[in-house]
Order: structure tokens, then C-alpha cells, then sequence
């Protein structure tokens, strides 16, 4: 119990951001209507990017950019855990933007569906192909 | 369905949650993902490239072919969303949109907007031109300067920007985008350094290396900022009037 407790606490943002996987990978798999999948998707691709960007987090550290770093200060000596990691920052920065430009042509093909069919629900969509 | 789709979730949840318990401690600075390559950037970045922040100097230049081919999936993502969507003659059955009627406008809307409209692309080419000391760059800028655009559209009438940025215009802005990444990236080859390397540009432009590097991430972020407003706006226009460009949201 002890430890479990311990885990919660100390663990809180990865069981964030796995509740938040769930629920877009449910959207996902159950939901019928096919902009309810891109939604759910949208979900799943907002909980990956939280836990990527919780792991550069380290307690105490500041953004990753350097301090008095306009003037000749090159070559003092740095210490590493006063930023947090910059590589979580910069891979999410262009996940964002790509999962932005991914919603569009998502979007855009489910115009084209509705505009084709007349309905964007998986199960007429379905019959309407077989007719 | 939904029944069978809640017990996959549940074993997926439960495997996951297992695993969560043996990854490190929130915020733990000796966590594996802190100690094998990032402090590397934290200490070096300044000595190698003179840019103080870290995201950029790792976005732009040690990560340039990665940022390079982003763009270009951007790109690739509005052309795309064109080639579906775009129709240029009418035809007779148009599916019924909901269009709410333009004598109506909302004034306090409008006169908001005309306000905040140049702010933000004021504040836009802030984020972009001083993205190395301060946080910002490229695709932040790109997407306020798209956004301001946005707002123009949702709060006028689409027919109003379209006037003022065309269509045409807008797609010439996102190739001349990538064009821009990768010509900075050409000229170092022409220069005698690799694709990308920008300490070469230092000849041409007759300053040291290190601030070639600096110079050479603000080129490049400047074409990310291009492509990313125009595909912003281009994906916006498109799917707010379905392909017609006659009228938005």
C-alpha cells in the first residue's frame, strides 16, 4: 500500500498521460462516428505529447534557455540540472505542428466522405458501399 | 463492439500502469532521459552555435534535416487538404451549409479584432526574429501570424482576406517557405561545407563562425514561419467553406 501510494505521488504525470492515451485510444476503437475517431486520435496524440514534454521536467530546473546569455559568457562553467532537457521541448514542438497539419487532412478527407456519401457513421457508411 | 472495446483498454490500461512503475521519479534530474545526451546540449550550445536558447539551437541546427523534412511534411499536408477539398467550378448540388447572414456582422467583434489583429502579427515577427534568446521561433511565430489572419476571416468575411491574401499568393508564401530552408542549406554546399552546416555561410557574409550559426537558424526559422502561416491559413480557408472559397464559418 505504502508503495503503491509512493508510486501515485511520485509518478502522477505519467498516469496522467496514460489516462489520457486510454480514453483517445477508446475514442478510437469504440466510437462509431468517424470525426468522434479524429477527436479521439487528437486525444491520443495531446497524451503523448504531456508525457514527452513531463520527462524533460527536473525539479527545481528552468526553462531551457541559458541566463545572461547576450553577453561574453561563453565559456563559464554550466550546470546541467538548473534547465530542463531541451530534446522533449523540440521533438513536441514539431509534433504539434504536424499533428495540426495531420487533424487538417483528416478533417478534409472526412468532408470528402461526407460530401461523396452523405454521412460520416461507420456502420451506414458501410452499407452504403455494399449497396 | 463497445463492451469488447472496454476490455482491450482495460488490459492495455493495466499493462501500461505496470510499466509506469518502473520508469523514474517526476522531475528526477538523473533520470536516464537527462543524463546521455541533453546535458551535452545544455553546456555546449552556447560554445558551438552563440544562441542561448537551447530548443532552438537543437530545432535549427543540430536537428536541421529533421526541422528541413517537418516543413516539408507541412507542406505536403496543405497541398494535400487542397487537392481533396478544393472545388473551382460549382456544381448544381451543393450540400447546405449552415450560413449565417453578413448583415448582422458583430460590431463589437469587428472592432476587437481590428485592434488585436496587428498586435499579433506584430508580436509574431517578434517570436520569430528573437526566437534564439527568448522562447519563440519559427513554428510558434508561423501559427500566430496564421492565427491573426484566422481571426480576420471568422470576425469579417472570408471574401475580405482572400481579397487582401490570395489564394495564389498564399501557396507561392508556403513553397517559398521550404525553398528558403533548403537553399540555406544548398548554399553551404556551394560553399565548400556540408548540407546545412551554416558555419560556411561565414565567408559570404564576412563574420565569424559562430555567429554564421546564429545568422543561418534565423533564415531558416524565417522559412519555417512562411510555410507554417500560409499552410495555417490555407488549411482554415479550406475546411471552414469546404473547398468552394466562398464563404466561412
Amino acid at each position: 500500500m505504502q508503495d503503491l501510494l509512493h508510486d501515485v505521488v511520485a509518478k502522477y504525470n505519467y498516469w496522467a498521460a496514460l489516462i489520457l492515451l486510454l480514453i483517445g485510444l477508446y475514442g478510437m476503437i469504440a466510437k462509431n462516428n468517424l470525426l468522434k475517431k479524429v477527436i479521439g486520435m487528437s486525444i491520443f496524440q495531446s497524451a503523448i505529447i504531456l508525457f514527452y514534454v513531463s520527462i524533460g521536467h527536473k525539479k527545481g530546473a528552468s526553462i531551457p534557455i541559458l541566463i545572461h546569455g547576450h553577453g561574453d559568457v561563453a565559456h563559464q562553467a554550466i550546470d546541467p540540472t538548473l534547465y530542463a532537457n531541451p530534446l522533449p521541448h523540440v521533438l513536441m514542438l514539431t509534433a504539434i505542428v504536424v499533428g495540426v497539419s495531420t487533424l487538417g487532412v483528416a478533417l478534409a478527407v472526412l468532408q470528402k466522405i461526407y460530401r461523396v456519401h452523405g454521412t460520416i457513421e461507420e456502420d451506414e457508411l458501410l452499407e452504403t458501399i455494399e449497396k | 463492439m463497445k463492451q469488447i472495446a472496454f476490455l482491450i483498454i482495460c488490459a492495455i490500461g493495466v499493462l501500461l500502469l505496470v510499466a509506469a512503475g518502473d520508469f523514474p521519479d517526476w522531475g528526477d534530474p538523473h533520470s536516464p532521459a537527462s543524463v546521455y545526451l541533453s546535458p551535452h546540449f545544455i553546456e555546449k550550445t552556447m560554445e558551438e552555435t552563440s544562441v542561448p536558447n537551447m530548443v532552438t539551437a537543437v530545432l535549427a541546427d543540430y536537428r536541421g534535416y529533421d526541422t528541413m523534412f517537418e516543413t516539408i511534411v507541412i507542406f505536403c499536408a496543405g497541398i494535400t487538404v487542397l487537392t481533396v477539398l478544393r472545388r473551382t467550378h460549382r456544381k448544381k448540388e451543393k450540400i447546405a451549409r449552415p450560413r449565417p447572414s453578413r448583415k448582422d456582422a458583430d460590431i463589437i467583434l469587428q472592432a476587437a479584432s481590428r485592434i488585436l489583429v496587428p498586435v499579433m502579427q506584430i508580436f509574431a515577427l517578434y517570436v520569430v526574429a528573437h526566437g534564439h534568446h527568448s522562447p519563440g521561433g519559427g513554428f510558434q511565430g508561423g501559427v500566430i501570424l496564421g492565427a491573426s489572419f484566422i481571426l480576420m476571416a471568422i470576425s469579417y468575411d472570408l471574401k475580405m482576406v482572400l481579397k487582401r491574401l490570395k489564394e495564389k499568393t498564399v501557396l507561392r508564401l508556403s513553397g517559398i517557405g521550404v525553398l528558403i530552408y533548403v537553399g540555406i542549406g544548398a548554399v553551404c554546399l556551394l560553399l565548400g561545407g556540408n548540407f546545412l552546416a551554416y558555419a560556411s555561410w561565414s565567408t559570404l557574409l564576412g563574420i565569424t563562425e559562430l555567429e554564421a550559426h546564429s545568422h543561418g537558424m534565423l533564415g531558416v526559422e524565417v522559412g519555417v514561419a512562411i510555410t507554417v502561416m500560409a499552410i495555417m491559413f490555407s488549411l482554415y480557408v479550406d475546411l471552414a467553406s469546404g473547398g468552394d472559397l466562398d464563404e466561412g464559418l
